[in-house]
């Protein structure tokens, strides 16, 4: 029989691939079964993060047991997805508001100014 | 003499770090080219940020970090389990206007980031004045909650690293 550099080191890295795997599946259950988009956003934003992170973190210990090195491309796709997700929900949720809502659907901002999709900001240039 | 060639301390040894782990193995060859990439990049850049964040605590900062992903594997479960049990017509989605304490646009930055990716919360706007930051809640009844723990879990944290 096969003997593996270790069965129980497969298992391990099985079982992150199909918790990765099952995050993902809720994701894409998540963006069909929502009522509007911006419920839908919460199922990518979140959903995936452990979707794509499970198998990650399965692809960091395939090489490290089983190829007997050390990975770093797996952070650099962590680190890349952290610095993007959030910044793509937020472009797709601000284009949403500006099409669908308007400025009485919102809570107001509890400031002098309104939101920043309706209202210009104070003094022409946006605070830097 | 070493500010001038080295505007960007940690921006150098962060990009010197990313393209070790980007090549994937350690060579003298490799890490003398990464620190090249990482005088040359800032220096080039450096018009483009005028004035950058001071950034300090790197003990808080690895304490934020991980308090962060807890929370995102916390996220994980409650939004998974919102999605494949709750029935849609009970899922109460809201809109929660977040007073801002920070005053940093970086801080503003790394806060809308860590809501995006946290429990059943995804940051949408600022207002124009910077000063308060729109939150679309999935599941959620008490818009005053939601303020409390972000301010005392990410807010409070933040405005150590940053301010």
């Amino acid at each position: 029989m096969y003997q593996s550099p270790g069965l129980l080191a497969e298992i391990v890295i099985s079982l992150f691939l199909v918790i990765g795997g099952l995050f993902g599946l809720v994701g894409a259950i998540g963006l069909l079964k929502l009522k509007d988009t911006m419920q839908r956003l919460h199922a990518p934003t979140k959903a995936t993060t452990l979707g794509v992170g499970g198998c990650l973190i399965g692809s960091m210990l395939y090489y490290l047991l089983i190829d007997g090195r050390v990975s770093f491309h797996e952070l650099l796709i962590a680190l890349f997805l952290f610095l993007t997700a959030p910044i793509t929900a937020n472009f797709i949720a601000k284009t949403w508001m500006t099409a669908n809502l308007r400025k009485e659907d919102l809570p107001p901002s509890g400031r002098p100014h309104g939101w920043a999709i309706y209202d210009d900001p104070p003094g022409g240039d946006p605070r830097d | 003499m070493l500010r001038r060639a080295l505007p960007h301390p940690l921006l150098t040894l962060i990009l010197t770090i990313v393209w070790m782990m980007l090549v994937n193995k350690v060579t003298l060859g490799h890490l003398f080219l990464g620190v090249v990439l990482g005088v040359v990049i800032p220096g080039l850049t450096a018009p483009y940020w005028p004035n950058r964040p001071k950034l300090g605590r790197p003990l808080k900062m690895a304490e934020y970090a991980t308090i962060v992903l807890w929370d995102i594997i916390r996220a994980n479960v409650t939004v998974a389990r919102i999605v494949l049990f709750k029935p849609v017509v009970d899922i109460h989605s809201q809109w929660v206007a977040l007073p801002l304490d920070l005053t940093s646009p970086e801080a503003i930055t790394a806060l809308a980031g860590t809501i995006t990716m946290t429990p059943g919360t995804v940051s949408a706007t600022l207002s124009s004045d910077g000063g308060a930051l729109l939150i679309h809640c999935l599941h959620n009844d008490d818009p005053d909650a939601v303020c409390r723990e972000i301010k005392h879990r990410y807010e409070r944290r933040l405005k150590e690293i940053f301010e």
